[in-house]
């Protein structure tokens, strides 16, 4: 047997072991890479940078922990750059094993906010996560006729009207826009919906297997940016000044993709190898 | 030594090595690691502990949802409204409670009522809005890249990208179409619509490959840094 007919008929358990060390080996080694930030992911840090302090944004976390590795990075820097500027944020998160895991995000934020600059952001006034309600496309509808239909009260109890940061805000008019960082179809419920029903402004976060499926919203401008998967994560923390896992993890992604195109060429070559060497055999047989 | 003893010495182990790491890392994130460890040994094989890490998944969503409908749905929107004496909550209450009529055979067909209801409204809501973000407004877009091209707006490299687009569109809809034999001129068209497709089938397959990989790197990062508290390079 030919080294490339055993490349062939690898046990795919050592590919998994060989993309693992590689993870691992890059991970424990310091080397830097530029992430290069795309027209799509500068506009929506551009659409927040742009915003006054004290005017809102809605933030709409759409994605349960099965996907944080890509999608907890963008919320993060988002969620940043809204609490540097000091812009008040509605946050909703309508995947069904979201809400816990949002609630854990906000405060990490806060407590983050804290440390760098003293100040602590305080729901209510600088924040109101709204929490979750099931079947998303009839909350983005009502929402957009009043918030306090879905929601009478936030996530932690607390009746909305009894909310001094809610007092002027009745629905997506009193907003600037919605960011939805998603990791399911609630995309394209905010698209339809929340775009197409209301006008409202809409950039999104999606995981990398969603990511090719909404650039033609873009092309129509449904939706006014993209940040896609880890690459889109990565230009958002180098956008905010504040390099993190996203960063960390598209060094490793290098590796690993080099890892994983090396194996695809291996096999397309142990591929040929076999069926040039069968049709020989075949040949000398007939022959 | 029999394959029994084995799966006991390994069980043994594993117990000494979660003990150790309770106590070291805390049970939080040990409990994390276990099952993230469980779940990665699937790629070896299928085990007893995939299993048990599988199970606890599914029972534990299963029941923090039910819990979760009941607090965020139930509570507020039923409980609280006819406490707060908004009666007319009774009639999606009736209309909840008559969809349960499914599971008992001789009352089936009331059950219809309230789907009814649902499907009428939800295609009601549903059509216009999705025909307008979906179909129209893409034939605006794509009619846009016409004008931007008549107009002489944008650079050269957008006319360029406009063109590629556009082709793109028009191919891919031949390729669609089944009336007349992809022979020709239309088996032409149908075979530029096949490598516009693979070029997006491809650019697809690669993003897949970065979120899993992307997925892999964050619960190595957590392993590393998380729990064995590995210093960061």
């Amino acid at each position: 047997m030919s080294f490339f007919e055993k490349m062939f008929a690898l046990d795919r358990r050592w590919v998994y072991l060989t993309l693992g060390v590689a993870v691992v080996i890059a991970l424990l080694t310091h080397f830097t890479i530029e992430v290069p930030i795309t027209k799509e992911a500068r506009s929506i840090y551009n659409f927040v940078d742009a915003l006054k302090p004290g005017e809102t944004i809605h933030l709409a976390i759409d994605y349960d922990p099965s996907v944080l590795g890509e999608l907890h990075p963008m919320t993060y820097a988002v969620l940043r750059q809204c609490f540097a500027k000091d812009i008040k944020v509605v946050i909703t998160a309508l995947h069904q094993f979201g809400p816990a895991m949002v609630a854990g995000v906000i405060d990490s934020a806060v407590t983050l906010h804290e440390k760098l600059t003293g100040v602590k952001k305080k729901s209510g006034q600088d924040f109101v996560f709204l929490g979750y309600k099931p079947y998303p496309v009839l909350i983005i509808l009502g929402m957009g006729q009043n918030y306090r239909i879905p929601f009478p009260r936030d996530y932690y109890g607390v009746p909305l009207d009894s909310l001094p940061m809610m007092a002027n805000i009745r629905n997506y008019t009193d907003t600037k826009g919605v960011i939805n960082i998603s990791g399911t179809s609630a995309t394209d419920w905010w698209i339809t919906y929340g775009n197409g029903r209301y006008g409202v402004p809409l950039a999104i976060g999606v995981t990398g297997v969603m990511a090719t499926d909404y650039y033609p919203y873009l092309q129509t401008h449904q939706i006014f940016g993209i940040l896609g998967g880890l690459k889109g994560a990565a230009e958002y923390e180098e956008l905010v000044k504040t390099p993190g896992p996203a960063v960390e993890g598209m060094r490793v992604q290098i590796v690993a993709h080099t890892v994983i195109i090396l194996f695809i060429i291996i096999g397309n070559i142990g591929f040929f190898a076999v069926r040039r060497a069968k049709s020989r055999e075949h040949l000398s047989g007939s022959g | 030594m029999s394959a029994k003893t084995t799966h006991w010495i390994i069980f043994a182990i594993v117990a000494v090595l979660v003990a150790v790491s309770a106590v070291l890392a805390g049970p939080t994130v040990t409990t994390a690691a276990f099952l993230t460890l469980c779940i990665l040994s699937f790629l070896y094989q299928d085990n007893p502990y995939y299993k048990i890490a599988e199970h606890l998944m599914v029972g534990v969503s299963a029941g923090y949802w039910v819990v979760l409908l009941y607090y965020s749905t139930f509570q507020d929107k039923v409980i609280d409204s006819l406490e707060s004496g908004h009666w007319w909550y009774l009639m999606p209450l009736v209309l909840g409670i008559l969809m349960w009529t499914r599971l008992i055979k001789k009352w089936v067909w009331v059950s219809r009522y309230p789907l009814a209801l649902y499907i009428g409204v939800s295609a009601g809501v549903a059509i216009p809005v999705e025909m307008k973000a979906k179909v129209i407004e893409q034939l605006y877009g794509s009619i846009d890249l016409v004008t931007q091209m008549h107009t002489g707006g944008g650079s050269t490299l957008l006319t360029i990208n406009n063109i590629l687009i556009l082709i793109g569109v028009i191919t891919s809809l031949v390729y669609f179409f089944f009336s007349k034999e992809h022979t020709g001129a239309t088996g032409f068209f149908a075979k530029i619509g096949i490598a516009v497709l693979m070029v997006g089938f491809g650019a697809s397959f690669g993003f897949t490959v970065m979120a899993r990989v992307s997925l892999l790197i964050q619960r190595f990062q957590f392993l590393l840094f998380d729990w064995l508290h590995v210093p960061r390079a």
